[in-house]
């Protein structure tokens, strides 16, 4: 047979791993990736001419970062590798690319296509967080991590899931001022929750390590607030960040930067216009690109690994991207990606299982605080990159019908500006289904359309 | 199920701008009880996909006493509503590559002006001065002035809520499964069992009308199209007319306008796959990618601005690029308005009114003989009929 | 190699931590020269010359970045010709030009819709 032709979207633990099968098996895969490097986000690469160590990068995770990071470079020979390249788009059996400076369109014909494309914070709307200052917790983490900086001179980290206690550890160690780490869980999981947790002891204790040092060097720690608002101006940003804590009373915190998120949030934009169907998760409360456990899409040829079908984390998607290749390779009746498929599809399930556990824990652990959403006031802005607020979403379920969050973006323009939903969709379908009193898997979810991200209207068509 | 039939005097089955104008002038201006049945939601489908040009110029020469009806009512619309349907009355402008062209553009001036609609010519040099974003490669435009543009994806839902306030009935999540004649009354089944009953019946559903008139024994050739639509991000308000391009060659098709936001909205040249049955319809990226070549080849500084998203919508196409507007032929009571061609927002309100009209009275009082269903049953009487 | 700059005082947003031991570049930020450190993205070194990326265009004032991934494409610049550049993920070179507003060649305002803002009627 004629070698099958395949292609990884994205460089991170997911891709990386994927890119290795195929390698392994013989095959040359394309391997696409928006970024100038591989790794991904967590363990994204520094610049070239910095010097800091993978320990003082990756703390507990140095030795896994190197170990991609060789393992990729070891396979650039091997592989067609196509970095700062964007895929703005998918149609049956073809990724449409364009390269970012040179806006060079290509299109490449695929056999199978394994997206690895990651995730985003996953963002609830707190009045306020449309102000110069306000960062996603892992925008504060890619500040220090790649380029060294802090988001500000006095940051307080405010959201819940591990990486609010991770970003604020690491930028207490850095020598940043962190004012407080503001968590909106409760301070004990949940039995059900803490049974997830208990599937990887190790990452637990790492948790509770975090919290401990953070106390240690004198932060403030609180847990079970509502975030009420974000202070500032609109000329000077941030001044400070004002939560009700457990008991009920106001506290505030001065301060010049805000790192906020609740989790992650699947990219899963490129799977929608591959046509996979989706289904609503109720333990995590979004919709997630239906998968079977090889990673398999409701799309032939499509497969989806990483935290862009299932947030498992950077070891989770390492095994999720090699499973995921192995699949495609079964799939396509290639003989040694059978063999090799045949040998491990076990063991990799079975781990994938494990961490899956982990991460209904962490989901249970660490909520995603949606009722925020419904008790925001009327002008909060939800929507920051076209400034609409939870009152004009809400006008458009009283005044004008809405029922489906679609429809609501159509009145409201919730979801229409450059991100694409990316960071507002999540509240806003829960804000339309407060509003119209309905469970908020009734009310759907954004549907993504083309580009993926923004296209420059000079990109060129190829010959 | 076995349930009492709603009845009302009229039963329009379609809730797009055709259904919902329609609804509200039967209601305000004849009084006549209506009922709407919309399968999904109101305006969901190419009456909220199109591009929103509210143009009379370029039309073909037998719509433009309808259209001329259509933008009376466009210049009150949000008082008529009471809501603002973002309809901006700064002109339609088309633009051209050729000579030849300018002189079709010119003969077009003189065709539509015993039909009451003034335009103006312009040469490259006087484009240049009034709005100064032209390439070189255009030689010539045509300016409508009175024309402009409006928001489709409000207008339709608005409608419908004008014509709910006025008393009409309107039902959405209602999909018909078949309508059949009881003695003198049309009864609609819904696919849930529900029964809706009039005296009158008016079809208003779009790409999905040929089965309708099918059955009624007066089938359409009816193709469903894919309008390639695309908006930019948010620039600096600069330009006050919808912008099309004028030429014979569909690969050049282009079309624009700027809303009050911000935002240009664009499409225009090859349509795209639109699936009536699966209700997809889709965006190929070659179009999109030729699109924006076009673009910056009509106005230059589009090099520089950001694509931030497509879409697509199901139109319905009749072959003869003539809409389907009138009585049936066949059966009486029985009414069409559909197969717009991808230009039917502008016209929606003059049709709405032109229908209730027809309706209620019987008569109207804009010509609308050249859009009869009729026209097929004689192109058509040789052929097996489609099953 | 040049000395290391000193962490940015009031004039910047972000705090330098470290890896200030690289050599200095310079550019210009609406029109003002400016100085950055090689590897430096250009998101940083606008945060570390000023407080602020670009405006709103919708009225609710500064912005600053946000995700810094590439995602939420808040950080959209221009340099003087109007080319835009997505400032978390452009790393900066020698000579660069940057502006946070929009140069007015980028999409100038019609003559016919300034006439109407003067309230002129053209026909």
């Amino acid at each position: 047979m004629t070698a099958p032709r395949v292609v990884v979207v994205g460089a991170g633990p997911a891709g990386v791993r994927a890119a290795q099968a195929l390698v392994e098996a013989g095959v040359r895969p394309i391997v696409i990736d928006e970024g100038r490097r591989d790794g991904g986000q967590i363990y994204r690469r520094q610049p070239d001419g910095f010097t800091r160590t993978h320990a003082m990068l990756y703390g507990s995770e140095a030795a896994k970062a190197q170990a991609l990071h060789h393992g990729f470079d070891a396979l650039r020979e091997h592989i067609d590798y196509r970095p700062e390249t964007l895929a703005w788009n998918v149609t049956a059996g073809q990724l449409h690319t364009v390269h970012a400076s040179s806006g060079e369109t290509a299109t490449l014909d695929f056999d199978a296509l394994i997206v690895c494309a990651g995730a985003t914070d996953r963002l609830m709307p707190v009045p306020g967080w449309n102000l110069a200052g306000c960062y996603s917790l892992g925008a504060a983490q890619i500040a220090l991590k790649a380029q060294a900086c802090a988001i500000g001179s006095r940051v307080v980290f405010m959201g819940s899931g591990p990486l609010l206690y991770l970003v604020a550890a690491q930028y207490l160690k850095a020598g940043a001022t962190v004012e407080a780490v503001l968590d909106t869980s409760p301070a004990m999981p949940t039995l059900t929750a803490l049974r997830g947790l208990l599937h990887r002891p190790r990452l637990l204790l790492r948790g509770l390590a975090l919290m401990a040092s953070l106390r240690l060097g004198g932060v403030k720690l609180m847990h079970a607030v509502a975030p009420l608002r974000i202070d500032g101006t609109p000329g000077g940003g941030v001044s400070g960040v004002v939560v009700r804590d457990a008991r009920g009373a106001e506290r505030a915190f001065a301060c010049d930067a805000v790192g906020m998120g609740w989790h992650l949030r699947a990219e899963t934009q490129l799977a929608d216009l591959a046509r996979c169907e989706f289904a609503f998760e109720p333990v995590s409360r979004q919709w997630l690109p239906r998968i079977d456990v090889c990673g398999r899409s409701s799309t032939p040829g499509v497969y989806l690994a990483g935290d862009g079908a299932r947030i498992l984390g950077a070891d989770g998607a390492e095994a999720a991207g090699r499973l995921a290749a192995l699949a495609a390779l079964h799939d396509l009746d290639h003989a040694r990606g059978r063999n090799l498929f045949a040998s491990e599809q076990p063991a990799l399930t079975r781990t994938l299982a494990t961490m899956n556990r982990f991460r209904e824990g962490l989901a249970r652990a660490f909520p995603w605080p949606h009722a925020q959403a419904a008790a925001l006031p009327s002008d909060a802005v939800v929507c920051r990159c076209e400034a609409v607020t939870a009152g004009e979403l809400r006008r458009s379920v009283f005044e004008l019908g809405s029922q489906e969050v679609n429809r609501a973006k159509a009145f409201s323009r919730v979801g229409m500006g450059r991100c694409q939903g990316r960071y507002c969709g999540h509240a806003a379908a829960e804000i339309v289904a407060a509003a119209a009193g309905v469970p908020v898997e009734l009310v759907g979810r954004l549907r993504g359309q083309a580009p993926i991200k923004p296209l420059m209207m000079s990109t060129q068509e190829h010959e | 199920m076995n349930e009492v039939a709603q009845r009302s005097d009229v039963l329009i089955v379609g809730g797009g701008l055709m259904g919902t104008t329609t609804a509200l002038f039967l209601r305000r201006h004849h009084g006549l009880s209506v009922t709407l049945l919309e399968r999904e939601l109101i305006g969901r489908q190419a009456s909220g996909t199109n591009f929103g040009n509210v143009r009379r110029q370029g039309r073909a020469l037998e719509q433009i006493p309808l259209a001329n009806r259509a933008r009376a009512v466009w210049g009150r619309v949000n008082e008529l509503l009471g809501d603002d349907l973002e309809f901006v009355p700064y002109g339609h402008l088309r633009v051209c590559y050729t000579e030849a062209q300018a002189a079709t553009l010119e003969q077009h001036v003189r065709d539509v002006q015993p039909l009451g609609l003034d335009l103006r010519m312009f040469s490259a040099e006087a484009l240049r001065k009034r709005w100064g974003i032209f390439s070189d490669a255009v030689v010539a435009g045509s300016l409508s002035p009175l024309d402009g543009h409006a928001n489709p994806r409000i207008a339709g839902p608005a409608f419908g809520r004008a014509a709910q306030r006025a008393g009409a009935h309107i039902h959405e999540h209602s999909e018909v499964a078949h309508i059949e004649r009881d003695g003198a009354e049309f009864v609609a089944h819904t696919i849930d069992g529900r029964q809706y009953r009039a005296a009158q019946l008016l079809v208003t559903t779009g790409a999905w009308s040929a089965r309708f008139a099918q059955a009624f024994g007066e089938p359409v050739p009816l193709d469903a199209r894919g309008p390639q639509m695309g908006v930019t991000e948010p620039l600096p308000y600069a330009i006050g007319p919808s912008i099309g391009v004028s030429t014979p060659i569909e690969t050049e098709g282009l079309y624009f306008r700027q809303i009050a936001r911000g935002n240009i909205v664009f499409g225009g040249g090859l349509k795209g796959p639109a699936l009536a049955d699966a209700v997809r319809a889709y965006v190929k990226p070659d179009n999109t990618l030729r699109q924006l070549r076009e673009l910056r080849r009509v106005v230059p500084a589009f090099a520089n601005v950001q694509l931030i998203r497509v879409w697509s919508g199901i139109e319905g196409y009749t072959g003869d690029w003539v809409p389907v507007l009138g009585p049936s032929v066949r059966v009486p009571g029985l009414h069409y308005a559909f197969g717009f061609n991808g230009e039917g927002f502008a016209i929606s309100p003059g049709v709405g009114e032109v229908m209730a009209e027809l309706i209620a009275t019987g008569r109207t009082s804009t010509s609308i003989e050249a859009f009869s269903i009729g026209r097929f049953a004689e192109t058509l009487q040789d052929q097996p009929v489609a099953t | 190699m040049s000395k290391p700059l000193p962490p940015a005082g009031s004039g910047g947003r972000f705090v330098r931590l470290a890896e200030t031991d690289r050599p200095a570049l310079h550019l210009r930020i609406d029109g003002e020269p400016a100085t950055a450190l090689e590897g430096d993205t250009l998101l940083v070194a606008l945060l570390t010359h000023g407080r602020r990326v670009r405006t709103s265009e919708f009225g609710d004032g500064s912005r600053a970045g946000f995700c810094l991934m590439g995602a939420c494409q808040d950080c959209w610049v221009w340099d003087e010709a109007g080319q835009r550049l997505r400032a978390c993920s452009t790393v900066i070179t020698e000579g660069m030009t940057v502006r946070t507003t929009p140069p007015a060649s980028l999409w100038p305002v019609t003559p016919d819709v300034a006439a109407r803002e003067r309230g002129e009627v053209l026909r």
